[in-house]
Parts: C-alpha cells; sequence; structure tokens
C-alpha cells in the first residue's frame, strides 16, 4: 500500500495522483471543472525531516509531500494540504501565502486540511515543518496556476507574451479595460498541470498579504463556541463510549464480570480480550456503566518513581566512547567543571483530550480524530482493522491543541471497535485523568556534563543525554572538541514528541553550563557567549533582546538576578533574558520579566508569530519551575489539572517579544524553538539573585529556592 | 425537569443525576461549553448561573432549576456580539481556541460586575481559566482595552 503514496513527478505524468490513485479523469469529477496545479516532492528536506522523526520514535512513513490548488468555474479557489491545524493558526498562514500570489483576498481561498479522502498524503503536522516545507510549496503551485490563468487570458484574448495585471481574482485587459475573472477562465476547462518549479514568486519585501497580520480565519466560530471540535461532534445514531482502563502500566486482564454493566438499560458491553467498553446513550450512563465492571488485573514489576533516573543510566546504551583527546583536555584543565541535570517528565495537558468518533457503513470506516497525524492513524486504523486504507476515511476538524502530544489515535481506534461491535456510531472522549495516564509524555532525561574553559574559550566539551533525546544536542560554541551523545535507556512511561522535543532539557543543561563557565573566568555571560558563537543569527537574537532587556543595567535590590539564555532549534533562533526575584525570609521565587527575541526568516504572519513566541515561553515556564509527572510502579498519582499545576494568568511574568523579521532568509517553522530558553535564563538569573545553581526541570515545584 | 438557557425553557432527563455540563452538551447540543478536568481546575466548562461564572462540570443539573444558565450561545443572541468577544477578536487573541468560551463567559462576568477593572482585579477573576496554549497576555490586553474603555462594556 505505502509505495502509492512513495513516488516521484515522474509517476504522476503517468496521470496519477498521490496517495489514493486518483486519476485525472476522477480527479476533475471529484474538484469540478475547472484549472488546477498539483506538485509532489520527495526530496532532501523530506528524508531531513525522516531523521528528525526518527528521535521521536515514530514509524518512518513515505516521505512524500504534495498538495493541489484548485480553482473552480465560480472562481472559488480550494487548496489542499495534509498538514492540519491544531492552534498554530497555520490555516491563516497558508492561505496568505496562496492569497500572495493569486491576487485575491482572503475569503476567496477556502483550505482542505486533515481530510485523508480528499487531502494528498501528509506524515503529519509537527517537527516545525509547515512552514519551511508546506508553505514554498503553496507558494509555487499558487504561483504556477497564475502563470497558467496569464495564459489562458492571452489566449482568449489572442495577445501575445504580453504582461498582464491580477487584481482581486480578475486579469485585466492591457488595453480595452476589460476583465476576465478566474472563475470565467476556469469555465469547462480541466486543466490539471504539474507546478513549475521554476517559477517566480512574489518577493517578500512585495508581500502585500503574506507577512501581514492576517487575523485567525474563522476566528469569530471559536468566540461564538460554533466551532466544533471532534469532542462537539453528533451525528445521527450516535452512542457514547468508555473503555476500561487498567490500574497501572504493564497489568493484565485475569477476569473480569461484566453483568452488571449489561444489565442497564441501553448499555452495551463490548469485550475483545483485554479490551473492554460499554456504549450507552449518554456518557453519564456509560460512565457509570463501566464503573460496575469487576475486573481482576495481574501487575508486573515496574519501576519505582525514586528509581527514575538511575534506571535511565543503567539501561542507556552505551553508545560511543569518548575520543581520548577530549577526557585528556578536560584532565588537564584548571578551570572546569562536571555536572549533572535531571528532567522529569511532564504532560503535554492538551485542554480538548483525545477525542474520536467512528462510523462504519458496508465495510467502510469514518473517523474524526483530533491528530497531527490523520495519515498516520489511517495506518493505525488499517492494522486494527486489517482493511485497506481506501476504506477508511480519517477528518481531523482543527483541534484543541497538540504541542506534539496528538501524534497517534488511541480514542479514533477505540470508537472504531465499539462502532463495528454495536453497528452504530460511537463516540470516545478521554476524560483529563485517562488523557494524563494513557496518552504519552515529554521523556524523563538524565544529561552529564563535563566542560572546560582555558582564558575566554571553551577547551574541553563532553555531553551525554539519557533517554530524553538527541535533538538540540549538538552545541553551537566553538574552541573545544566536542563529544554529545544520546543514550536511549528503557522508559518507565510511555513517551513520545513533545514541542521541542529534547532540544528543551538539552539547551537547558548546556545553558546552565555555558553560564558557569562564564562565571568561572569572571565573565559576563553575555559577552561570553557572543565570544565563543559564530553563528550571526544566534548572536543577532542575543544582542537584540539583550538590549530590550537592558542587560547592564543596575539590579533593583540585592535579591534580583538577571539571567540569560539562548538556542538555535529547527531553523529557529532564539535568545531569552529573564529577571527574578527571591524572597529573603520565605525563599519565593518571582519571576519578574522575561524577554525573548527571536528570528525564523521572512515573517509570514507577524501577530500570529508574536503569539506563538509568547505562547512557547509561557508554556515552557511550566516545565521550568514547577510540572512534572508523578508516577510510581506504573502508576501516575498526578493525574488532575488540581494535581499537576500548569501556567496560569497568575503565573505570568511581564512578557516582551521582539520578532526578528529576515525577508532575505526563507521562513522556518516557530511553533517550537521558542520554548527552550526560558528554564536556563530563569535558572541563571536565580544564581545572579541568590547564587544558588539548581539543576533539575521542574526548578522550584513548591515554589521557592532552596538554601544555598 | 425544566431548566432555562440563554432565556430558553428546556425539559431535561435528569436520570443518572448528570452535570449541567452533560446536559447542555448532549442533550441539548450547547457543545460550546467545553469539557476540560472535570473538576472545576480549568475553567473551559464556565456557564454564567444567575450571572455568576459557575464550573458546569460538577454542577448538578438539579441544583439550576429555576435559576438563569448563560452559556456561550447566548451571547450573541440578539445578532451581535458581546463586547467581550469583540475585544478578544480585535486583539486576535487565540490559538486553539477551546479554552475561548470558559474564558469569555468568566470575562463576561468580570467585565459586568463593575465598570473599571485594575490588572489585580483581573488577574484574581480570570486566574481560574487555563489556556493551554498560553495567550494570557493578549487576552489581559483584550480586557485591559476593554476595561479601561468603560463607554463599550
Amino acid at each position: 500500500m505505502k509505495d502509492t503514496c512513495n513516488t516521484s513527478i515522474n509517476h504522476y505524468r503517468r496521470k496519477s495522483l498521490p496517495g489514493r490513485g486518483l486519476s485525472r479523469r476522477n480527479f476533475f469529477k471529484y474538484m469540478g471543472a475547472g484549472i488546477a496545479t498539483y506538485f509532489v516532492w520527495t526530496d532532501y528536506l523530506a528524508s531531513e525531516s525522516l531523521s528528525r522523526l526518527s528521535e521521536t520514535g515514530m514509524p518512518a512513513a513515505p516521505d512524500t509531500l504534495s498538495s493541489w490548488i484548485h480553482v473552480s468555474a465560480t472562481g472559488a479557489i480550494t487548496v489542499f494540504t495534509g498538514k492540519v491545524e491544531v492552534g498554530q493558526n497555520i490555516r491563516t498562514s497558508l492561505t496568505q501565502v496562496v492569497a500572495e500570489e493569486l491576487f485575491v483576498p482572503i475569503s476567496a481561498i477556502s483550505l482542505i486540511m486533515g481530510d485523508t479522502a480528499r487531502t494528498p498524503y501528509d506524515r503529519g503536522t509537527y517537527g516545525s515543518l509547515t512552514t519551511p516545507q508546506m508553505a514554498p510549496i503553496l507558494r509555487k503551485a499558487a504561483a504556477s496556476l497564475r502563470e497558467i490563468l496569464l495564459q489562458e487570458a492571452r489566449k482568449e484574448w489572442k495577445l501575445g507574451e504580453v504582461e498582464l495585471k491580477l487584481e482581486k481574482g480578475s486579469v485585466k485587459h492591457p488595453t480595452n479595460g476589460k476583465q476576465l475573472g478566474y472563475g470565467s477562465l476556469a469555465n469547462a476547462k480541466q486543466l490539471l498541470l504539474p507546478m513549475n518549479e521554476n517559477v517566480r514568486t512574489i518577493d517578500p519585501t512585495k508581500w502585500t498579504v503574506a507577512g501581514t497580520s492576517v487575523e485567525k480565519i474563522n476566528g469569530v466560530d471559536f468566540v461564538r463556541g460554533k466551532h466544533r471540535y471532534v469532542s462537539d461532534m453528533v451525528v445521527p445514531d450516535m452512542l457514547y463510549g468508555k473503555v476500561l482502563r487498567p490500574p497501572a502500566y504493564g497489568a493484565k486482564l485475569i477476569r473480569a464480570n461484566v453483568d452488571a454493566a449489561a444489565t442497564i438499560p441501553g448499555v452495551r458491553v463490548v469485550q475483545q480480550g483485554d479490551f473492554i467498553g460499554v456504549v450507552a446513550k449518554n456518557s453519564r450512563t456509560a460512565a457509570m456503566a463501566l464503573a460496575t465492571v469487576e475486573a481482576e488485573w495481574e501487575r508486573s514489576p515496574q519501576v519505582a518513581g525514586a528509581a527514575l533516573f538511575d534506571h535511565l543510566k543503567r539501561t542507556g546504551e552505551p553508545g560511543n566512547a569518548v575520543p581520548s583527546e577530549i577526557t585528556a583536555a578536560y584532565e588537564s584543565a584548571s578551570l572546569k567543571l562536571e555536572q549533572e541535570f535531571k528532567i522529569d517528565y511532564i504532560a503535554h495537558v492538551p485542554l480538548e483530550p483525545r477525542a474520536g468518533l467512528a462510523r462504519w457503513k458496508d465495510g467502510s470506516l469514518e473517523v474524526w480524530t483530533g491528530t497531527q497525524r490523520p495519515f498516520g492513524v489511517q495506518e493505525e486504523l488499517e492494522r486494527a482493522f486489517s482493511i485497506p486504507k481506501e476504506k477508511i476515511r480519517v477528518y481531523m476538524p482543527d483541534t484543541g491543541s497538540g504541542y506534539g502530544g496528538k501524534h497517534t489515535g488511541e480514542a479514533g481506534i477505540e470508537a472504531a471497535i465499539l462502532a463495528k461491535a454495536v453497528g452504530k456510531p460511537v463516540k470516545v472522549t478521554w476524560t483529563r485523568e485517562e488523557e494524563f495516564k494513557w496518552a504519552y509524555f515529554r521523556p524523563a532525561g538524565l544529561i552529564q556534563v563535563r566542560a572546560a574553559v582555558d582564558g575566554s574559550r571553551l577547551s574541553s566539551w563532553e555531553f551525554h543525554n539519557y533517554n530524553s533525546g538527541g535533538a538540540g544536542i549538538n552545541s553551537p560554541y566553538l574552541g573545544a572538541t566536542k563529544y554529545e551523545q544520546y543514550h536511549r535507556s528503557d522508559s518507565p512511561l510511555r513517551q513520545g514528541s513533545y514541542r521541542a522535543l529534547a532540544s528543551t532539557a538539552n539547551i537547558f543543561a548546556m545553558e546552565s553550563t555555558i553560564n558557569d563557565l562564564a562565571q568561572m573566568v569572571r565573565a559576563d555571560p553575555m559577552e561570553f557567549r557572543l565570544k565563543n558563537l559564530q553563528d550571526e543569527r544566534l548572536k543577532s537574537v542575543i544582542k537584540t533582546a539583550g538590549q530590550a532587556f537592558d542587560w547592564n543595567r543596575e539590579k533593583p535590590a540585592s535579591n534580583h538576578g538577571f539571567g540569560m539564555a539562548c538556542g538555535a532549534v529547527k531553523g529557529g533562533f532564539v535568545a531569552t533574558f529573564a529577571e527574578v526575584a527571591v524572597d529573603p525570609n520565605t525563599r519565593e521565587l518571582r519571576v519578574i520579566s522575561a524577554v525573548t527575541a527571536f528570528e525564523c526568516g521572512a515573517i509570514l504572519n507577524p501577530r500570529h508569530l508574536e503569539s506563538q513566541v509568547t505562547g512557547c515561553v509561557l508554556q515552557g515556564l511550566g516545565g521550568a519551575l514547577f510540572e512534572a509527572i508523578e508516577f510510581d510502579e506504573g502508576n501516575v498519582s498526578n493525574a488532575f489539572l488540581s494535581s499537576y499545576r500548569v501556567p496560569r494568568f497568575k503565573d505570568i511574568p511581564q512578557t516582551k517579544v521582539l520578532l526578528v523579521n529576515r525577508k532575505d532568509l526563507p521562513s522556518s517553522g516557530a511553533g517550537e524553538a521558542s520554548i527552550v530558553c526560558i528554564a536556563p535564563a530563569i535558572r541563571n538569573a536565580i544564581d545572579d539573585a541568590v547564587g544558588v545553581k539548581l539543576y533539575r526541570l521542574p526548578m522550584v515545584p513548591s515554589g521557592r529556592v532552596p538554601n544555598a | 425537569m425544566k431548566i432555562n438557557v440563554n432565556a430558553t425553557e428546556y425539559t431535561v432527563d435528569v436520570q443518572g443525576n448528570p452535570s449541567l455540563l452533560e446536559v447542555l452538551r448532549e442533550q441539548l447540543d450547547l457543545t460550546g461549553t467545553k469539557y476540560g478536568c472535570g473538576e472545576a481546575a480549568c475553567g473551559a466548562c464556565k456557564v454564567l448561573v444567575n450571572g455568576t461564572p459557575t464550573p458546569a462540570c460538577i454542577t448538578p443539573v438539579t441544583s439550576v432549576q429555576g435559576k438563569r444558565i448563560r452559556t456561550i450561545e447566548g451571547l450573541d443572541a440578539d445578532g451581535r456580539l458581546h463586547p467581550v468577544q469583540e475585544a478578544f477578536l480585535e486583539e486576535d487573541v487565540f490559538q486553539c481556541g477551546y479554552c475561548a468560551p470558559g474564558m469569555i463567559m468568566t470575562a463576561v462576568a468580570l467585565v459586568e460586575s463593575k465598570k473599571s477593572l485594575d490588572e489585580q482585579e483581573l488577574l484574581d477573576g480570570m486566574n481560574g481559566n487555563i489556556c493551554r496554549c498560553c495567550t494570557y497576555p493578549a487576552i489581559l490586553n483584550a480586557l485591559k482595552k476593554l476595561t479601561q474603555n468603560t463607554t463599550k462594556a
């Protein structure tokens, strides 16, 4: 099945479209007459993202990127992309780039996303790849479409290769004042052409729609409560489902008595091996029925919570040997340090928990679910039910956030099992407790660093990450020969992707260590970094944020401290400067301000970019200060929002974001990179305030800084 | 049993003692009010009961008999957006938008309770609502503009 997706441009010259083997004739049967451009891409960017993907432990999938844009006889412009909207506001930014190239208002374009039957295959929306990969494709596809429309207009008017102007969805005649709307140009035509890779796109310095703060598309639906998330959806005859969960990881079902549940009017019990679920006409009845199930479980030994970091170290793959010159440089150095950082598991806590709605009809399956990988869920369903992909349609309405936490399709699969068994559509919405316990976490990690400094230069750098991941592990600093190793370990809890992956952990350890080394040589931490960094883009955000923060100003009181950190992640360059105060009596920590500069090439939408950066910094504040999963023997003990603390209004410092717009550089994604600096910036500021160095995320779960 | 939601009387089924949230969403198809935590800790399900922001998830529907319930769907019943909705749109606040209804209902109660609100009052009033995308500064900006321009509210 997979090879239908993994194809080249040539394949499409054979008149088949990606993912579904759509023929040219079927394309227009499906889309209606008109003019369309399509694009399929299997190149180095895709293979690069594949290697990134392996860091998350997700299965690799066919590396095809594609999209198509269609203009109908009414002039309606429809863009089809397999990317999905989880709050990054890419529905808006992608629409902007298409509108820009086609000279139409935003409102003239509909973006069809997250529907496996209608959109081209896409591996998933993650890794900050939409903006650097999909946006340029759509720009070119739209520009190609524009060229075709111009060509059609020239034919219509019997003109040679003259320049024609476009305005608001029409082509203007050069002399007689007549206009041809895109709809009339597309009318009765069936023109499907590949995108011209060499087409000229509009220079970012001349953008009038892209690069501006276009408001969230359909924003009014969200403030009116009209947008239907999957958890809100209802289809005729739909029932509500609940699934029995084990008491802990690794527990096996020995026996279950479902008799009481089965006698409740309107309740159906579905039992398939270890899977037990119930359906009822409302969720309250389903929950009550589930509560009557008496189940006996056999638990298997699990890692004790207190043994987490020992376990990660003990089970870590040894990795490559540390080169002798690094060890020698470290041994012979006079100014050196060896430190260890511990990173707890944290949860994504998307405000909309997982939800899935499934409907079977004549052996075909429809599933609506909030996932960052609709085509991945389609494959999960293919495996679960052994039916061909063509019979499975996965829809992904714009969803109540993900942050890397919704790469999977659990609730959709559970709904499909239940729906198949009872012969009616079923919706399964996870409770918050289920979302905490049975989704997956940002990995915990143990990081060990040995580093030395000679004068103002690093002379040795040895960095080990156990379990949390290899993203962001490479130090951007000059000088030393470097050894950086990610050691895979056995994770006691289910773990997976999270905004910026392991960059948050690695950059926390790296930027804390750099701070401490600068201190050893009595250098200013900002100057020390600027001296030891080469990348001008990174240096530029440091200077921008440092200036806005006014780094060299007097501290308002002796219990205040300043700290900073920087990082380069997935094409984004970020620096955060923080001011904290530690109460001399209570030791209570107050984060007073956080100033962040961010640069990710040409900005597509300044207001939404600022929102992403702010969101990253403030979400990062939770993992920096107080978020941690508590667990023991395979059971999470704080699986509630009353016991797992996330940032709220009162936790928010004065937050300032400075966007550096580089119109000369391609745009990168922005939903991840700027989460990485807030933790080390605060850590270094605490050290500056009271001389206490912290080595664990979260740093101050109690809210109080420990004594030195 | 009858309940009054957005000035309309509905007859609802109270078998099993459902929460107000379950009744709104599953019986009345008023799905603007969201489930977020089930323990009144996140604010996603806030509705106004006699004008007071109330977490619908822990409110038994039987306890709101004879009271006036206002949900996000009732805010623009006259065809015009509420000033809080307008302010949030103007500031282009939201990312995923899932917290929006609860956030807006809490803010509506707040701005309707008092002519002007200082920052601390806004923080105190809104602290029970979580925006997991952390758009807090934009929400505060929207509310500050609104509460500074009291003629609008």
